[in-house]
């Protein structure tokens, strides 16, 4: 009878106690807010945000609501991390490899640049991007044309849109204008230095895992490989990337993950991603529960996302493999 | 030579190419550095000479003004000895645990170490004795407060990790549910969110006297960040220790806890030192954020000495480029560390 009620108390104590903490906690806040004047709720979100965004893919101005400034944060976080991971899977992908190759100065190039860019914190290296972008590029009407229709400035980046894509009359394809760029599409330096810092940073953790997954392919396969009379490239796309890739994807999985995390930090170089955004509304309206709780909720769901989808290639590779 | 030359270089066409692109970048950009960083450079604190440069050529010259304010930050400028004596204090304490061979490895001799050590240099910094004037936390800032902050955040924070890997192990659902749940929960997030929490929520919760302290407040808030992610590494670690030694120590007489304390966690650990000293590096990294909260460490330091001047205002790239060698030296160092225990540790 004593020992099933000691287990009973060691089941239901602790969330009991959970439960209690965070009532007293919920109680704690509820009477600090009130005695602030702080309403608490979500309806705040219906109301205009009455600050501009600086830059947004759909339109957006000071009398849009809140939640719109809200999905315009979101649209700018997603703007910056996809093509900054399709950016740092390229280039970790070369450094990866070009940490194994034969030739000692390109192995020595790719080391270094792993090595920098990994133990430099990765909000330094926004800073500096962009600081080098906004103060040592050039003034918008000398921009420099370093690609046909590509003209980088300090105003930012123009470049040539596809033709079905140009809006209402706009030019295409961008040209020196009097005092700046005209036509073509932009993207600001703010934008530029986020998703530079995220691809080179992300880049060089992406680098060290390609290279540990190759690495990890015993020389043995390789050379049986071509013992069958396999080509290199056979043997890279037969043999060794198909084992390698095992060992490759799910941390690659977690590093697009962090890069997206890490846009977060945006916010220092005042790019209007979803933690910015959250930010300027917590200050004005003073609710952070509720604008910590979107924020949370955003990159919960991001996290659990990241997750299914890799869970789902891991249960597809243990098929194949059953299969073989 | 001339073979080493063959096989490293000129292996075969694409290596010879790859010799070639890459001596070319380097023909192209070296010398461009080369004159900007040290020929044309101006070394001098004269604001006057930098601007004559007009991009020409760095101008270290505004470390050389600033470099107190940026390795110190808001700390009273007449007391800055003691912001040094505290740095060097931590750099020593860091370096002996790292360095100090036998005499030092004995986790008692450690731990008295660091029990005098860190509460001296946090005396340092905050006066109020002794004849050293009170010092308010908020004032801290530079090079000790980033060292402080993350050894604070991985002093606290492994212990408590330690405990949320062992929970999530446990047998029963009311421990192990909440611990998962809160290990996965905090990973998914980015830390800024987590020190608006701290900026933001703790002050609403909090009892006054405790709330008002930012430093405490954020490292708190560190700690709860780093507290998930050093779980999930000493998880790994536990999971490498065979269920045979666990059921082997438990028929031997030892209970649970002291099965895990003197079998299971210290082979654990020893496997995940490695990954361990990859998330210090990473946490001592993540400290640069405070910055978004206003405490001024290294990095807000520099935009506090620099951002209010107009006649340095031009050079933040030299300091972005010195606090940048002073977080690559400490992260790289320890890296290096790491990488030297895995070797011994795949040996022994």
């Amino acid at each position: 009878m004593r020992r099933r009620f000691a287990r009973l108390l060691a089941v239901g104590l602790p969330p009991l106690l959970l439960l209690l903490g965070a009532w007293l906690l919920a109680g704690r806040i509820e009477a600090e807010l009130a005695a602030r004047g702080i309403r608490s709720g979500f309806a705040f979100l219906l109301q205009p945000a009455g600050f501009e965004i600086g830059e947004s893919v759909f339109e957006f101005h000071a009398g849009y609501a809140y939640w719109q400034a809200f999905l315009v944060g979101f649209a700018n976080t997603l703007r910056v991390a996809v093509p900054g991971l399709l950016l740092a899977t390229v280039l970790g992908a070369l450094i990866g490899c070009g940490r194994l190759s034969p030739n000692f100065l390109l192995r020595a190039l790719c080391t270094a640049y792993v090595e920098v860019f990994r133990n430099i914190p990765l909000l330094l290296q926004l800073l500096t991007w962009y600081f080098l972008l906004t103060e040592k590029l050039p003034p918008a009407a000398d921009a420099v044309e370093f690609l046909p229709g590509f003209f980088l400035s300090k105003s930012g980046l123009a470049f040539p849109l596809p033709a079905f894509a140009a809006l209402d009359g706009a030019p295409a394809w961008p040209q020196r204008g009097a005092l700046n760029i005209e036509g073509g599409a932009t993207v600001t330096p703010e934008y530029l230095a986020v998703l530079l810092g995220l691809a080179a940073y992300t880049a060089a953790y992406l680098a060290e895992i390609v290279r540990a997954g190759i690495v990890s392919v015993p020389r043995g396969q390789v050379e049986a490989a071509a013992a069958l009379g396999l080509t290199a490239r056979q043997r890279l796309r037969w043999v060794v990337l198909p084992q390698a890739l095992r060992l490759i994807v799910p941390p690659a999985g977690n590093q697009y993950l962090n890069l997206t995390k890490n846009s977060s930090l945006a916010v220092v170089v005042g790019y209007p991603d979803l933690v910015s955004v959250a930010n300027t509304t917590l200050n004005q309206t003073g609710q952070a529960v509720e604008c910590l709780a979107i924020l949370i909720a955003v990159y919960l769901a991001l996290s659990l996302l990241t997750a299914a989808l890799l869970a789902a290639y891991n249960a597809r590779l243990l098929r194949r493999g059953g299969r073989a | 030579m001339s073979a080493w030359l063959r096989r490293n270089l000129f292996s075969g066409w694409a290596s010879g190419l790859a010799t070639l692109l890459v001596v070319a970048l380097a023909g192209a950009l070296l010398p461009g550095f080369v004159e900007w960083a040290v020929a044309r450079a101006v070394w001098a604190p004269d604001a006057a000479q930098c601007r004559a440069l007009d991009g020409a050529g760095a101008c270290w010259g505004v470390i050389a003004e600033k470099w107190r304010l940026v390795l110190f930050g808001r700390y009273p400028y007449a007391e800055h000895w003691r912001s040094a004596l505290a740095t060097c204090l931590l750099i020593a304490l860091l370096a002996g645990s790292v360095l100090g061979g036998r005499q030092l490895a004995r986790p008692a001799r450690l731990a008295a170490l660091w029990g005098i050590g860190l509460p001296a240099s946090v005396f340092l910094m905050a006066g109020g004795a002794l004849g050293l004037s009170p010092v308010d936390t908020a004032r801290w800032g530079g090079l000790p407060l980033t060292l402080l902050l993350s050894l604070g955040a991985v002093g606290l924070a492994l212990p408590a990790g330690i405990l949320l890997a062992l929970g999530r192990r446990a047998a029963l659902p009311a421990i192990r549910v909440p611990c998962g749940v809160y290990v996965e929960l905090v990973r998914g997030l980015p830390l800024i969110p987590v020190l608006f929490i701290a900026a933001f929520l703790f002050p609403l919760f909090l009892p006054p006297g405790l709330g008002a302290d930012v430093l405490l407040r954020v490292l708190a808030a560190l700690v709860l960040f780093a507290a998930a992610h050093l779980a999930e590494v000493v998880r790994g670690g536990l999971q490498s220790v065979p269920q045979g030694q666990y059921d082997t120590a438990r028929a031997l007489g030892f209970t649970t806890w002291q099965a895990q304390r003197y079998v299971i966690l210290p082979q654990a650990l020893r496997a995940a030192l490695p990954a361990l000293t990859n998330s210090f590096v990473a946490i001592f990294k993540d400290v640069s954020l405070v910055t978004v909260v206003s405490l001024y460490e290294l990095t807000g330091a520099l935009q506090l000495a620099l951002a209010g001047d107009a006649d340095w205002r031009p050079y933040f790239l030299e300091g972005y480029l010195f606090i940048g060698a002073i977080y690559w030296t400490g992260c790289f160092a320890l890296s290096r560390w790491s990488r030297r225990m895995e070797e011994r540790l795949g040996r022994g």
